[in-house]
């Protein structure tokens, strides 16, 4: 009930591109707030020009990742109760992105390796062919299940520190994809998919320091779906070798 | 804060072990084969150094390098399992018994050389 009266100390970065500061707002302090709440409130009661980016508000669409106390969260779902640190918050706009403006980053860099990693589906049948029957039980198929709800919210992409030290890397999300290609009964050509993520800036960059997986909001495994690259690499590294 | 909070879990922490007893092992290596090619070009020196080696610090400083080497080797060994072996979430339960298992050998050895 208290609640009511009492302050969060809310620092949150400000600026465009490289320049920036953080400044600071006090939001009132609810029973139940998420962090995107004190964004929005901050930006509808305090300073309307904060700039920041949401949709859908129920962990669906992947756009509301932000720097929380450090950690890259969805902001959408973070209770602010369990990422207060001494009554206070700070929020920044994702790392290992440029910024935009205030919280909002860049995200080209991040759908442009998508893309690069072969991401993009391609068909090994046309609409005239009769539909592919992939029973749910075959083992490509259980491997790809565990990729394929990824949200594109680029966490895992701003908790990776192999991607701060090396701008080509294409990181957790976009590596994890074409594991799920890879593991796609539909998909005709697997060496496309291992080539395209194992030459410069592929799978072998990763230092397994599984920083994405400790903190993808959806509870995915992009380090276990790097090591399936790596070892599917490695197989036909020595296979074609023959 | 000294250790940023996104990399405050127990894989990032077992990385950065494994890069600084690399570095280290790096470092050692080369004064470790001059040491021992002594014993081929000058015997005498050899033994003056070894000599040395009965010195206490000594024998913390060859723990240390012990533990150095188990370190990264156990941590090699986690590496390999980790991603040529397809289980998935052991990893921690891993990194703590790689980090144990350096632990027990280089103990053991400091017990020896006691
Ligand atoms: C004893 C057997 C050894 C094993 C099983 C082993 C294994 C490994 C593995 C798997 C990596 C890759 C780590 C990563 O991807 O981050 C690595 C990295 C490395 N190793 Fe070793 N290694 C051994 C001995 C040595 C020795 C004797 C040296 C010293 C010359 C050394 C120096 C390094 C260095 C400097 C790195 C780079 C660290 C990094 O990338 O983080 N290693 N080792
Ligand atoms: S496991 Fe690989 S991709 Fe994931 S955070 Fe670590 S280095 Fe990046
Ligand atoms: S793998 Fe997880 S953290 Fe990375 S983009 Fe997809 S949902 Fe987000
Ligand atoms: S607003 Fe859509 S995931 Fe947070």
């Amino acid at each position: 009930m208290s609640d009511r009266s009492k302050l969060l100390e809310v620092s949150v970065w400000r600026g465009m591109g490289d320049e920036g500061a953080y400044e600071t707002f006090q939001v009132p302090a609810r029973d139940n707030q998420t962090v995107l709440d004190v964004v929005s409130w901050i930006q509808q009661s305090a300073d309307p020009s904060l700039t920041y980016r949401y949709a859908c508000r129920v962990g669906m669409c992947g756009s509301c990742a932000m720097m929380v106390n450090g950690v890259p969260r969805w902001t959408c779902r973070t209770h602010v109760k369990r990422v207060l640190r001494d009554g206070a918050l700070q929020i920044g706009p994702l790392r290992n992105l440029p910024v935009i403006k205030d919280l909002a980053a860049d995200m080209d860099p991040f759908f442009d390796k998508w893309i690069r990693a072969g991401g993009v589906h391609r068909p090994s049948r046309s609409r005239d062919d009769p539909i592919q029957q992939v029973p749910p039980d075959d083992p490509g198929r259980v491997e790809a299940n565990k990729g394929i709800e990824c949200i594109n919210c680029s966490v895992c992409y701003a908790a990776c520190d192999t991607v701060a030290g090396n701008p080509d890397y294409l990181g957790p999300a976009a590596l994890q994809r074409a594991w799920t290609l890879y593991n796609d009964a539909k998909v005709e050509d697997r060496q496309a998919v291992l080539d395209s993520v194992s030459g410069a800036g592929g799978c072998h960059n990763c230092h397994s320091q599984g920083s994405c997986t400790r903190f993808c909001p959806n509870e995915l495994d992009p380090l276990s779906a790097i090591a399936g690259l790596k070892r599917a690499s490695a197989r036909s590294f020595f296979r074609r070798g023959e | 804060m000294m250790l940023k909070a996104h990399r405050n879990h127990p894989l990032w922490l077992a990385y950065m072990l494994h890069r600084l007893s690399g570095l280290a092992l790096a470092l050692f290596l080369p004064v470790h084969f001059h040491v021992l090619s002594l014993a081929l070009t000058r015997p005498e020196s050899l033994d003056r150094f070894l000599g040395l080696a009965d010195n206490p610090a000594v024998k913390l400083a060859e723990f240390g390098l012990v533990f150095l080497l188990a370190v990264h080797f156990f941590g090699g060994l986690r590496l390999l399992a980790l991603e040529f072996l397809p289980w998935s979430a052991r990893q921690k339960t891993l990194a703590a018994a790689s980090i144990a298992g350096a632990f027990l050998i280089s103990g053991t050895f400091l017990l020896q050389a006691v």
